[in-house]
């Protein structure tokens, strides 16, 4: 499977997931652990992949969303944005019902 | 390593009209907070327009010498 293939299924099979750097119990960057953060006061399941530990994930993901940074979040298969527009939907409270929904569908 | 003022002109070069301040908050020179206003924002998605403002930065997202990017975009009325 090619990082391409790879990259479609995790954002397919995962509601919610979020390429960042390090983990959801421990991010490694101030902007991966913001948006970790939000999703946690959301209280709702997410999935983290940690592209500090793949190389050709950290670098696949940026061609695939057409996005040069880290973090970034998929929802419902969707590339919503990284940590400055993840945080003004959450401010402006678009984030919520677009996560509710996502979680129904 | 970029200025904050060589930032400011890449992005008004492929935005004439928009309003932009630069900060740079790392002390190190590549991290940088950037807000952006212009009317070619208008009716595209945050998504789209944070392409346009990465577009205008020339790759320098890729090879490292931005380091972090804070950007906030508007559009101006």
């Amino acid at each position: 499977m090619d990082i391409k293939e790879r990259i479609q299924q995790e954002v397919s099979s995962n509601k919610i997931v979020i390429f960042m750097k390090g983990t959801k119990e421990m991010p490694q960057c101030g902007f991966s652990g913001q948006v970790v953060q939000v999703f946690n006061v959301l209280g709702v399941p997410f999935e983290t992949r940690n592209v500090l530990e793949d190389a050709e994930l950290r670098q696949g993901i940026k061609e695939y969303s057409n996005w040069p940074t880290i973090p970034q979040v998929y929802i419902n298969g969707e590339f919503v944005g990284g940590c400055d527009i993840i945080c003004e939907m959450y401010q402006s409270g678009e984030l919520q019902p677009l996560v509710e929904k996502a979680l129904q569908a | 390593m970029l200025s904050p003022q060589q930032i400011e002109t890449m992005i008004r070069e492929a935005l004439p009209d928009a309003d932009v301040t630069v900060r740079e908050y790392s002390g190190g020179g590549d991290h940088f907070q950037v807000a952006v206003a212009s009317k070619a924002f208008a009716g595209k998605s945050r998504v789209a327009q944070h392409q346009m403002v990465y577009g205008a930065l020339k790759g320098h997202l890729d090879d490292g010498v931005i380091h972090a990017l804070a950007l906030q975009t508007s559009v101006k009325e």
